[in-house]
């Protein structure tokens, strides 16, 4: 880190040009003798954060920046600088314990990480230096050097590719460490360099290291002996990030531009922001509150005891007389040591270990969930992910889900179901399959003209094939074939010999970015249309005819959301330059000739009502002159080494006009598994599922329908460019208008429900849902007047809250976000999840509170930047419902008992101040105020913080409305802390005082003997420790061998270690006070007794409740609750371990 | 099909524990369970409470304060702290037997021997007998660690220094003449403190091991003289010494002085006029001090203490009481999942 720092601070004088140039084989070029080569760092990866030197002062530095540990640390302080009654070990022990396991736990991380940077950085590496083949190792490599990379291997920093082994100057490359996905990705070597690598003079420019995995730009510079330097642009097909392994190529060579920590990796690699979970800030409350109540003490009893000493002869009594020093300080610097030691003294209020247990429980219970094979999925093989474990419990309190529709709600499985050429459709059917292939289904209604004509099908036919960036995966065998001879066979293979093999369609595989494409391809391929891959940079389709007919491409203009469509620029053999376009309808309609548009709307339309995804094709002929017009446009465009995207978006738009459309096609994007269970129950668990999704408004609501998110009940409130159309006026007054008729629908006219039945989620209102498209959002966004976009923003929120779904339709990216933020920062600030499973989502991932990667089909980014991961989307119900609910009960359990537990060990050492002149003398062994959160009373709640199934799963999965009764940090809140308070103060003064007043006589032995004020405060602290630990019993509803071991263990370990501690002499301790102390205590008949009686009247009340509550009926949550757990014990079956 | 799973390398293990399906224990607090519950408690607890109650009603407890602040007080004389070697007579009568064994107390209150300064007071090294200590006492005993002329305190600090150190003499009055009731002053303290916490330097004579120290300030006699006539009751093993080391938990507190068991009084004090020879020595005027002989027998619950019998039929009563609203609320409202 520090590392990272001081080189952006070395290299701030770098940074200031935004590119950085690059001799490669580090020849300066000849006509730049003033080039002086710039420093840039080296290879070597430093993610371990430590040395063995600054190990221990910067591992305590970053512990001790944590307050809680801070705090420890200045009590610790006070204790060794100020007179205290509690030595220092008390506090210093655990202090020493937690600071110590940390450390070891990091240093052993950073271990690990050491030497995962040694290996990186020790790994061997060939470098062509001088036409000479050195090996070295990757951290010595600069930028600038050339470099070797065999098949397998992974690229040691990030290179600008220059030669590749494949006859095609392309390279294989999988990013499967980097974003996860495992397909092969092609890349291109810089266009026109020498073959030669010795005699290259060439330059790079490019830009500064920036942490976007897909974005690179660049120019190359080639100087030729006695040409003008050529110019190349470079992009991110050219570069080779660190981190991805080479496939399905033999060798390559590339040239170093970003090494080390400047990598696109090492960029990534920097953490999140860190989010906080709303118990954290629970805790974080009434830890203040514990403070006041601190301080307060240690006022009060500072006050009293000057008051108190005041009055005659009780300051200084004979047989307590001062020390010369004493008498000698100054009265307001007494009173300062005095307060100082009484919060020493009460300062276990607020215990250390509570941070240790409430991260431990976080750290393992996160377990669960990787663990739980419910989660498992079989087709790609892996479970749930935790990237982290901090939000545990918020997966109990969602209160609005954001759910992304493609690849989240539906499969994003694309499978061709119908097209439509020129206005006729056509539907494929499996049961004719002729070779032939093209079935028309359309009714006997219009057989008369059932056809489009011949060409314009096939032209069709040759667009979806040709229109995509799909790659034919090359099959084991066929690729051992290529890597051995390489040359032969493509040399040896003509037309007529491809044409003879046609590969059996089965075994066709095509991996694209996007499964559309896929889709569209295979499409295509049943109606006798195969796309057969590369050659180089031709396409070879094989048609109906089985004729392979080669296309030479020319240009990709790639895919982009915000243009919502892509083109590919083709050759045909005959010569003619075709520009084919597929993307949405929205995208296309503007761009062609508008009397096409109409007999293909309808169908469009139609389809995408259904719920299939619908795109357009349109084509164009490029004469000789438009096309070296695009030609000069796109080279120029790829050039720029700024505002690249821009001008590239320009070119793009200025050549896809005036296109002719062909036709459309409809996609199925089949629900996920149990999509609509799912749903049913989030909503029934009283959350609001927002559907926020870039798809077209008829498709998503289809989905919706589909998803049960609306029903047919549902009166769905609309807000789309549409609606705002129909007016006929200007959109801003018809916006207000709607807006504010729909908040007079969902949200005046409401009925007004009391909170209670509101809860109830079967009420017999009306039902709303809302539906807002991106351009419309924007809108209502950015208003034109500030005023009003405020106004509008509330509406909008007030109808959407009302609603029991909302669709957002049409957004884009950023939109999602923002829609998240919004929600976020509503009144009542409720926690949002976001799920997603494409890099679109990202943003909204990030936003939310909770975000959920789905382990999809579009990559891995989602997954990367999620909080957690899971392969599908029905796995979302177990995760919130079950998980979720489980883990917020029990942390939120463990922080009411560890407040209140330690309030109940505290209390009646304050009370005994009263009883020993202020003294600040405490009332418990040292031993025991040291061990009592450490060992007596900490494995029990732990162990019911992991544990703790207050409600089986089952039940918990089959009853969604029970996650209702934890909503809004339902356990958290001042009612039941104040519960838990006076739950508290009741058991410390009813210890204190009950030992109190059996201590009237201290006689408590047969033999006459007294006790003496040890003895007072271990039957004090006896009482405490069965107490609270057999209220945590009575709070487990759950006991697992585990609960039971744990319980009566530490009961035990309290009673051993008690006879341990005194019954021996020890040495090292300065005064033996509790010296057969315990062991003496048992020996009386009356110490028993009250310890007996103390404890079941602490409990008495707690069983009470616990009776009482049940019979009263209105406690619709509690009824159920116990109902349920009543089902739940007739159903043994479900807590024993099912066998495999 | 096993095989087939076995394959998959990341399918998380599917055991009891990580699936959370361990077998369970699922108690409810039903009132099926509870109203019996609460009633035998209840009525374990009337029992035991009233077994309390009658054995601390069994209990004779005699209480005299002799700190003489008032005029018409036997020790009057004496609580004027000028007046030095005081003895005053305490006379008393005993209407019927008092039943033995009889234990003597002295009781002091608003004495406060858990200040936190004075308990810390004390160097148990030197208690457990080590020479080392004796010449270089621990800083805790300050400003009881050394005298004006330098010389190490032993015993030192507070507790020690201010060690109860009046003596009581009780005779028993028969025909005008007294006669002496022997007290017993062993087994007044902790076995364990006596035979193992507390030891005296193995030294002999043991007078030799407090050379080049002195005594405590308040202490007329030096530790090693503090019984002449039972060596083995001498220096830091003195039973009056060990029971004032053990301090009192609360302000107000009674330590243990002397059994009676010796004789014909082992049976008890038989009825008749007593009278106590105090040797009034420890004042108690200057911080409101009260100073009392308490004279008691003791049960197997120690000595009297209302409270704890009180406490249980309380509780006890409050048992069976709720146990019977719950039976009425049960009849009442058919507990719903218990039909």
């Amino acid at each position: 880190m520090l590392r990272r720092t001081l080189n952006r601070w070395l290299g701030r004088d770098e940074r200031r040009v935004d590119s950085r140039n690059i001799c490669v084989g580090h020849r300066s070029s000849s006509n730049n003798e003033a080039f002086i080569p710039p420093k840039f760092c080296d290879n070597r990866i430093v993610s371990s954060k430590y040395t063995v030197w600054n190990f221990l002062p910067k591992n305590l530095f970053e512990q001790f920046r944590r307050i809680a540990n801070f705090y420890f640390l200045i009590i610790f302080l006070v204790q060794v600088i100020v007179d205290t009654p509690t030595s220092p070990v008390t506090s210093g022990l655990p202090l020493f314990f937690v600071i110590t396991v940390t450390a070891i736990k990091q240093g052993y991380e950073d271990w690990l990480r050491h030497k995962a940077d040694n290996e990186v950085n020790k790994y061997p590496v060939t470098v062509l230096e001088q036409g000479r083949r050195v090996r070295k190792e990757s951290e010595k490599i600069k930028v600038g050097d050339v470099l070797e990379v065999d098949e397998d291997e992974t690229f040691p920093c990030d290179l600008i590719l220059l030669q590749s082994s494949r006859e095609d100057d392309t390279c294989f490359v999988t990013t499967a460490s980097l974003d996860g996905e495992s397909n092969h990705k092609t890349h291109y070597t810089v266009p026109d360099t020498e073959k030669d690598l010795e005699s290259l003079n060439a330059t790079i420019e490019c830009e500064q290291p920036q942490p976007d995995l897909y974005k690179f730009v660049g120019r190359m510079h080639i100087y030729k002996a006695d040409q003008e330097p050529a110019v190349r642009s470079l992009g991110p097909e050219n570069l080779l990030l660190k981190g991805s392994t080479l496939k399905n190529t033999q060798t390559i060579c590339g040239v170093a531009i970003y090494t080390g920590m400047e990598t696109k990796m090492a960029l990534n690699y920097q953490g999140k922001s860190q989010k906080r979970s709303a118990v954290e800030k629970s805790i974080n409350a009434f830890l203040l509150v514990y403070l006041c109540i601190l301080v307060s003490k240690a006022l009060v009893c500072t006050t009293l005891k000057y008051v108190w000493q005041n009055k005659p002869g009780q300051d200084e009594p004979w047989y307590n007389e001062k020390t010369q020093r004493e008498k000698d300080t100054n009265l307001y610097l007494k009173m300062f040591t005095d307060f100082l030691s009484f919060m020493v003294l009460f300062n276990f209020i607020i215990p250390v270990s509570m941070y240790v247990t409430v991260e431990m429980q976080k750290f393992l219970g996160s377990f669960f969930i990787t663990w739980d094979k419910d989660f498992f999925d079989p087709e790609i093989k892996e479970g749930a992910l935790v990237n982290t474990s901090d939000l545990n419990e918020e997966l109990g309190q969602v209160e609005y889900v954001f759910t992304d529709k493609t690849g989240t709600l539906t499969q994003n499985n694309m499978e061709f179901i119908e097209c439509c050429i020129d206005g006729f459709q056509y539907k494929y059917q499996d049961a004719g399959t002729d070779l032939d292939g093209f079935c028309v289904t359309d009714g006997p209604a219009n057989k008369v003209q059932h056809k489009a004509g011949r060409e314009k099908e096939e032209l069709f036919l040759r667009a979806l094939c040709l229109c995509h960036t799909v790659q034919v995966k090359e099959s084991p065998e066929q690729g051992q074939g290529q890597r051995d001879g390489l040359m032969d066979h493509v040399d040896g293979l003509g037309v007529d010999g491809e044409g003879l093999h046609p590969p059996p369609q089965e075994q066709r595989g095509f991996i694209a970015s996007s499964p559309d494409e896929v889709a569209l391809v295979k499409g295509a391929m049943r109606y006798g249309f195969t796309f057969l891959g590369f050659e180089s940079k031709t396409m070879k389709i094989l048609t109906r005819d089985n004729d392979v007919e080669r296309y030479e491409l020319l240009h990709v203009l790639n895919f982009d959301p915000v243009r919502r469509r892509m083109s590919v620029i083709v050759r045909s053999k005959s010569g003619d330059t075709l520009l084919f376009c597929k993307g949405a309808d929205s995208s296309i309609f503007p761009r062609v000739r508008q009397e096409e548009v109409e007999r293909i709307r309808m169908n469009v339309e139609r389809n995408a009502t259904e719920g299939y995804r619908t795109l357009c094709v349109a084509y164009k002929y490029l004469n000789a002159e438009e096309y070296a017009q695009a030609d000069a446009g796109l080279r120029e465009a790829r050039l720029a080494l700024q505002d690249r995207e821009e001008k590239l978006m320009a070119v793009y738009n200025q050549v896809e006009t005036g296109m002719s459309l062909i036709g459309a096609t409809a996609v199925e994007d089949r629900l996920q598994e149990e999509a609509a269970e799912t749903m049913e129950a989030l909503q029934g668990a009283g959350m609001k599922v927002w559907v926020l999704t870039g798809d077209k408004m008829e498709t998503a609501k289809s989905t919706c329908y589909a998803c049960r998110l609306f029903q047919r009940n549902t009166e769905l409130l609309e807000l789309t460019v549409r609606t705002l159309e129909d007016g006929g006026r200007r959109r801003e007054e018809r916006l207000h208008e709607l807006l504010v008729e729909y908040h007079k629908k969902a949200v005046q006219d409401a009925p007004p429900v009391k909170a209670g039945v509101t809860r109830a989620w079967s009420s017999a209102n009306h039902d709303y849902g809302f539906i807002i498209d991106g351009a419309t959002l924007s809108m209502v966004l950015n208003s034109s007047s500030e005023s009003n976009s405020s106004r509008y923003k509330n509406l909008f929120l007030q109808i959407c809250q009302n609603c029991t779904s909302v669709l957002c339709c049409r957004m884009a990216p950023l939109q999602k976000a923002q829609i998240v933020k919004m929600v976020k920062n509503s009144k009542g600030s409720p926690i949002t999840l976001s799920i997603g499973d494409g890099a679109n989502d990202v943003s909204m991932i990030l936003e939310a509170h909770v975000g959920i990667g789905i382990k999809g089909k579009e990559g891995r980014q989602a997954v990367r930047n999620s909080d957690y991961a899971i392969p599908k989307l029905k796995h979302l119900k177990k995760l919130l419902l079950a998980h979720g609910h489980l883990y917020y009960v029990r942390i939120a359990h463990l922080v009411q008992y560890f407040f209140y537990k330690n309030l109940c060990f505290i209390l009646p050492q304050f009370l005994y101040q009263f009883f020993c002149g202020y003294s600040q003398q405490p009332l418990y062994d040292a031993a025991y105020l040291t061990m009592y959160n450490i060992c007596f009373t900490s494995m029990p709640i732990l162990a019911y913080s992991l544990l703790e199934q207050h409600i089986c799963m089952e039940v918990l999965l089959d009853n969604a409305t029970l996650y209702r009764g934890i909503a809004k940090n339902g356990m958290l809140r001042w009612g039941p802390f104040f519960y838990w308070t006076l739950l508290g103060v009741f058991h410390g003064l009813l210890f204190f005082f009950g030992v109190r007043y059996l201590f009237g006589n201290p006689a408590l032995q047969d033999n006459g003997q007294v006790f003496g004020n040890w003895s007072y405060g271990t039957i004090v602290f006896t009482v405490l420790v069965f107490t609270v630990t057999l209220k945590l019993a009575l709070d487990t509803r759950h006991w697992t061998w585990i609960n039971h071991f744990v319980i009566w263990g530490s009961l035990a370990f309290y009673v051993f270690f008690s006879f341990f501690w005194g019954g021996i002499i020890w040495p090292f301790l300065k005064q033996q006070r509790l010296y057969f102390v315990f062991a003496n205590m048992l020996s009386s008949v009356s110490a028993w007794l009250v310890i007996i009686l103390l404890i079941l009247l602490s409990l008495l009340p707690e069983i009470l409740l616990v009776v009482f509550r049940k019979p009263r009926g209105p406690h619709a949550g509690q009824l159920s609750q116990e109902g349920l757990l009543q089902t739940a014990r007739l159903h043994p079956s479900h807590h024993l371990p099912i066998s495999t | 099909m096993v095989k087939e799973e076995k394959e998959i390398a990341n399918r998380p293990d599917n055991t009891a524990f990580t699936q959370q399906r361990l077998p369970a224990w699922q108690p409810m607090l039903s009132a099926g369970i509870v109203i019996p519950g609460f009633v035998l408690i209840g009525l374990a607890f009337i029992g035991i409470g009233v077994a309390l109650f009658v054995t601390s009603r069994s209990i004779t407890v005699l209480e005299i304060d002799y700190t003489g602040i008032e005029k018409d007080s036997a020790c009057f004389k004496c609580s004027n702290a000028d007046v030095k070697n005081c003895v005053c007579n305490l006379v008393f009568s005993i209407d019927s037997l008092f039943e033995g064994p009889v234990f003597f107390y002295y009781g002091l209150s608003n004495y406060f021997q858990n200040y936190r300064k004075y308990a810390a007071s004390r160097d148990d090294e030197q208690l457990s007998g080590d020479l080392d200590a004796f010449t270089a006492p621990s800083d805790s005993c300050s400003p009881y660690d050394y005298n004006s002329n330098d010389k190490p305190i032993v015993p030192c600090g507070a507790i020690a220094n201010s060690m109860f150190n009046d003596t009581f003499v009780l005779y028993r009055v028969v025909n005008g003449a007294n006669k002496l009731v022997p007290l017993d002053g062993k087994g007044i303290a902790w076995w364990t403190d006596y035979n193992v916490k507390f030891r005296n330097p193995s030294v002999t004579p043991l007078k030799n091991a407090f050379n080049n120290t002195v005594k405590p300030i308040f202490w007329p006699k030096p530790a090693y003289q503090l019984d002449a006539s039972d060596p083995a009751n001498n220096g830091f093993i003195n039973q009056d010494f060990l029971v004032w080391m053990r301090r009192a938990a609360l302000p107000d507190f009674r330590k243990l002085y002397r059994r009676i068991t010796d004789g014909e009084y082992a049976k008890g004090l038989p009825a008749g006029n007593y009278s106590l020879t105090i040797a009034y020595n420890y004042p108690v005027e200057s911080f409101d001090g009260r100073k009392k002989v308490v004279f008691s027998n003791v049960s197997w619950m120690g000595g009297k203490n209302e409270f704890l019998g009180i406490a249980y039929l309380v509780v006890g009563s409050l048992c069976v009481l709720m146990s019977i609203v719950m039976l009425i609320v049960y009849a009442k409202f058919k507990f719903p999942e218990e039909d």
